[in-house]
């Protein structure tokens, strides 16, 4: 048993005072915020009398009952009922008895509440499994006290003590209120891996019968005393900025109680890296219900003009930075001829091994490709949204948002109110994939409402979202392989860039495995914003890599699993450079895994693509089996294989799996976001192609590499190499080459 | 604005809101039924898929005056107490991840199946295509939806 110091997540151990008398903080009642498990059994989970609250986590009723509080926010990635098995392993009680509640944003009590980077799980994993165990060892100690025998004679399991020399047993229920009035120990005892009962099975999801039934839980359900419906208007492009409106008749119609322009941000505010903000200018109509007040928006009469340069100040850890944001209106075209230009300059360099100017003079041959992929929008299934009430003294907020500390100091510059009136709700977001990590919505409906001095909800209409820009960033990277006369790779060099920042990680495969090695990187600036989009930067120039080491594997005549375990061969026992950040055998682990199991040495006969990667600490790899129907590519079986240590919920993370490989292949076909003069071209579905159940592979196996390592995420780690999965396949099928996504825009795809 | 007599999960209700009011706001900011959802507004997405008569139909682009004496069904009225067997289906295959798309999944499929008790892959495929999920369980729902058909 390894033992750990509890000033591990000290912060879950301040019993807050808001709590007394085991109370929440929540308004709403213990009955009707009470999520019960979709179980049969949870129909009879009764509701104690009495809670009694062992540590921010955890309260135990006094019939047995346990509520285990997710302190992160939930956007499908089903954290909500993983990180409380954690909780409930260490704990030793029977998930049969637990409830779970949603934690709201409460820094006094959790740790870190941030939902991204697919870190969740690995950074919460020992907060939780101390949390559990601490609270274990108080049941123990209180029921040795009660029984008065020694402490290491009481054993735990399924919420029940014992103590077998006296044959005597107590539940977790009845010796609850003594437990909480231990002192917190210094040290815990955390299980042996060996003994989990809960993490590494399978658990369905905690919400499940919420969803299937469509009870209110998602920011955009809100419904408050008087609230009142708000939209806003931003600038139809980038680089444009409000002139001058005219609401007379906007004004006039039913419904609406005003329109207004708000300003999001201040210009002396110096930004924090979260507070992305395309347009702080905004127009915004209010009104009592959201068709009225859809109708009034399209009636406002609004001039716009360009945007000159400007610049913002940000707090970079402390130290002020101005931001510049260039003027003018971009478009996707000039964006293409501007990054081609880029590529073919001397970029920075980032790093170099061994000599590859000179390798690639004496090269025999030289492979050379460049790749590229256009701006994404995030488009999560629910818009934007924020409910916000602000009076004079204080603020609640309710709303999608993947990390509150990152809004709740700029709420409190915003607003004037200090943080600690500043109540941020939780609510399962629709979808995420890195959009709601930018709380911008937060201050827009929190201004609204302050303004207006009555509770608001706001609503992005889709074509607001789709346009508001905080994009995946549009790539280019041009890879280049040098081969000498016996057709040895040699070299090796990527240059790779973008549109505003460039994708390239120089330290990750294949660096150090190749003698001479150059990574360089560029950027181009420019006043289209961007953030977070899942798996970022890794979200393109995996399938690029990957893409190129399938067409180099062939100029070298070699199966394309045998050159990377090859190459990795060499990063394990005589590695190139230092810093190579990722494990070869691990790495190697998973290629092998997926190449039994898609018996990639046995079938011949498929058009099938290879691809792997190593990102957010997990280890991928991945076969893709497609054919052409009616020139269409039809992904028949996808198999993938994960290390990404021990699982928590098994089926939980192959759903989320299932999900990135999806998302992979419909952004790899369908996915853009273009611009004509600053404007987005793309509006909607209609026009934005999202991947739809026609399209979507038949079946997906997804395999977990058997090992004791602690936990890293699941969330993200999949959608990367699957890009080249599919350019792979689709070679096969086609004998064509993929180097630009959209595939589908980029070439037509024969059959 | 007019009022409108509209039969909703077994009940009668009224509301008074314009002509042109799409169904969909009618249900989410009038009868706090607001689990039929909101995504695209223009048919695209069918997050807003509720049944009229029993067929599933896009409620963003229902006006309210076009409804008449027709009964709708939200998921909230699928079923009293969670139990339609699409609804088990579901949860038995763990479906949702965010859960945003998948009432308007459900409702599709339930239509679906009340047509058809036995679909083929591309019939469900053609049934559910006008159903984008983003965080792609579409995998799942297929077999939810074999699952649901098979339990009949
Ligand atoms: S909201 Fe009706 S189909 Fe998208
Ligand atoms: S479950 Fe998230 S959109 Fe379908």
């Amino acid at each position: 048993m390894a033992t750990v110091k509890t000033t591990l997540g000290r912060r879950s151990f301040l019993k807050s005072s808001v709590l007394a008398g085991g109370g929440m903080m929540l308004s709403f009642s213990w009955f009707a915020g009470c999520e019960i498990p979709n179980r049969k059994e949870a129909a009879t989970i009764e509701m104690p009398e009495e809670w009694f609250e062992l540590n921010s986590y955890i309260k135990i009723g006094d019939n047995g009952v346990v509520t285990l509080f997710n302190p992160n926010p939930e956007f499908g990635q089903n954290v909500k009922t993983s990180m409380p098995m954690i909780l409930a392993d260490e704990l030793d009680v029977d998930w049969k008895n637990v409830i779970v509640e949603q934690a709201n944003f409460y820094p006094k009590r959790y740790d870190r509440q941030f939902t991204g980077g697919s870190q969740s799980i690995r950074q919460g994993w020992n907060i939780l499994r101390t949390a559990g165990a601490t609270a274990k060892r108080m049941l123990v100690t209180a029921a040795a006290q009660h029984w008065q025998v020694p402490v290491n004679e009481v054993t735990a399991k399924a919420g029940i003590l014992y103590h077998t020399a006296t044959n005597k047993e107590i539940s977790y229920g009845e010796i609850a209120s003594l437990a909480a009035i231990q002192p917190i120990p210094e040290e815990v005892e955390l299980k042996e891996i060996k003994d989990f009962k809960i993490i590494g099975t399978s658990k369905k999801n905690v919400a499940g019968t919420e969803i299937v039934t469509g009870k209110p839980m998602f920011g955009i359900d809100y419904q408050a005393e008087g609230m009142l419906i708000a939209m806003i208007i931003h600038p139809p492009a980038f680089g444009m900025k409000l002139k001058k409106f005219d609401a007379t008749k906007a004004k006039s119609m039913p419904g609406i109680k005003d329109v207004f322009k708000i300003d999001t941000l201040k210009s002396d505010y110096a930004r924090n890296y979260f507070d992305t903000t395309t347009f702080t200018e905004l127009i915004t109509v209010v009104g009592n219900s959201t068709w009225e007040v859809m109708q009034a928006k399209k009636e406002v009469v609004v001039d716009w003009e360009q945007a000159p340069e400007h610049t913002f100040q940000m707090d970079a850890r402390g130290n002020k930075i101005a931001i510049n944001v260039p003027a003018g209106l971009e478009s996707t075209t000039v964006h293409q001829t501007k990054m081609n230009q880029y590529n073919k300059k001397p970029g920075n360099i980032l790093r170099k091994d061994g000599d590859p100017e000179k390798a690639f003079k004496n090269a025999a041959k030289i492979l050379e490709r460049t790749y590229s992929a256009p701006f994404l929008a995030h488009n999560t299934m629910e818009p934007v949204n924020c409910f916000a009430n602000v009076s004079a003294e204080k603020a609640e907020l309710y709303g999608p948002i993947q990390a509150p500390e990152f809004i709740i100091g700029t709420l409190s510059e915003r607003l004037k109110l200090p943080k600690d009136k500043i109540q941020i709700n939780l609510a399962r977001m629709g979808g995420g994939f890195g959009l709601r990590a930018y709380g911008h919505h937060m201050i827009e409906a929190a201004v609204i409402s302050q303004e207006m001095k009555a509770p608001i909800k706001m609503v992005y209409t889709r074509e607001d979202d789709m346009s508001y820009g905080i994009y995946r960033p549009s790539y280019t990277a041009t890879y280049k392989a040098a081969m000498d006369e016996n057709n040895n790779l040699i070299a090796f060099h990527v240059k790779a860039g973008g549109i505003p920042e460039s994708p390239l990680a120089p330290n990750r495969f294949p660096a150090g495995a190749i003698e001479n090695y150059l990574a360089e990187a560029w950027e181009i600036p420019s006043n289209i914003t961007i953030g977070a989009f899942r798996a970022p930067r890794s979200n393109f120039i995996a399938g690029a890599e990957q893409s190129f080491l399938d067409e180099l594997a062939e100029e070298l005549g070699k199966d394309p699993i045998e050159f990377r375990l090859e190459l990795l061969e060499r990063a394990k026992n005589n590695p190139v450079g230092e810093n190579n950040d990722y494990d070869p055998e691990r790495y190697a682990g998973v290629i092998k895994l997926v190449k039994s199991k898609s018996n990639w040495d046995e079938i011949n006969d498929k058009s099938r693509g290879f691809s792997a990667y190593f990102c957010h600490n997990t280890y991928v790899a991945q076969v893709l089996d497609l054919e052409i129907e009616n020139d269409k590519p039809k992904v028949n079986n996808v198999y993938a294989a994960v290390d990404c240590g021990i699982v928590v919920n098994k089926d939980a993370a192959k759903n989320m799996g299932e999900g990135a490989i999806i998302d992979g292949i419909g952004n790899s076909l369908y996915g853009e976001q273009t611009f004509k003069d600053g404007a987005p071209q793309k509006l909607n579905f209609d026009r934005y192609q999202l991947i739809r159940m026609s399209e979507a592979p038949k079946s997906i196996e997804v395999h977990f590499v058997e090992n004791e390592h602690s936990p890293t995420g699941m969330g993200e780690p999949l959608f990367p190499p699957i890009f080249a999965a599919m350019a792979n396949a689709l070679y096969r099928a086609t004998g064509q080459r993929h180097y630009q996504q959209p595939f589908i825009i980029e070439k037509k795809i024969i059959g | 604005m007019a009022t409108y007599n509209l039969k909703i999960n077994g009940k009668d209700q009224q509301v008074d809101v314009s002509a042109s009011t799409p169904l969909l706001w009618v249900l989410r900011d009038h009868f706090q039924l607001v689990g039929t959802k909101f995504g695209c507004g223009i048919a695209q997405c069918g997050a807003c898929t509720i049944h009229i008569e029993g067929i599933a139909v896009r409620s963003c682009q229902l006006p309210v005056s076009a409804v008449g004496e027709q009964k709708i069904t939200t998921i909230e009225g699928l079923s009293e107490n969670g139990d339609h067997p699409v609804q088990k289906a579901w949860i038995e295959h763990d479906v949702p991840q965010c859960g945003y798309c998948q009432a308007g999944q459900i409702m599709s499929a339930t239509s679906l199946l009340n047509q058809n008790p036995n679909p083929s892959d591309i019939e469900i495929d053609e049934a559910m295509n006008g159903n984008i999920c983003r965080c792609g369980t579409y995998t799942r729902i297929k077999k939810a939806i074999k699952t649901a058909a098979n339990s009949k």
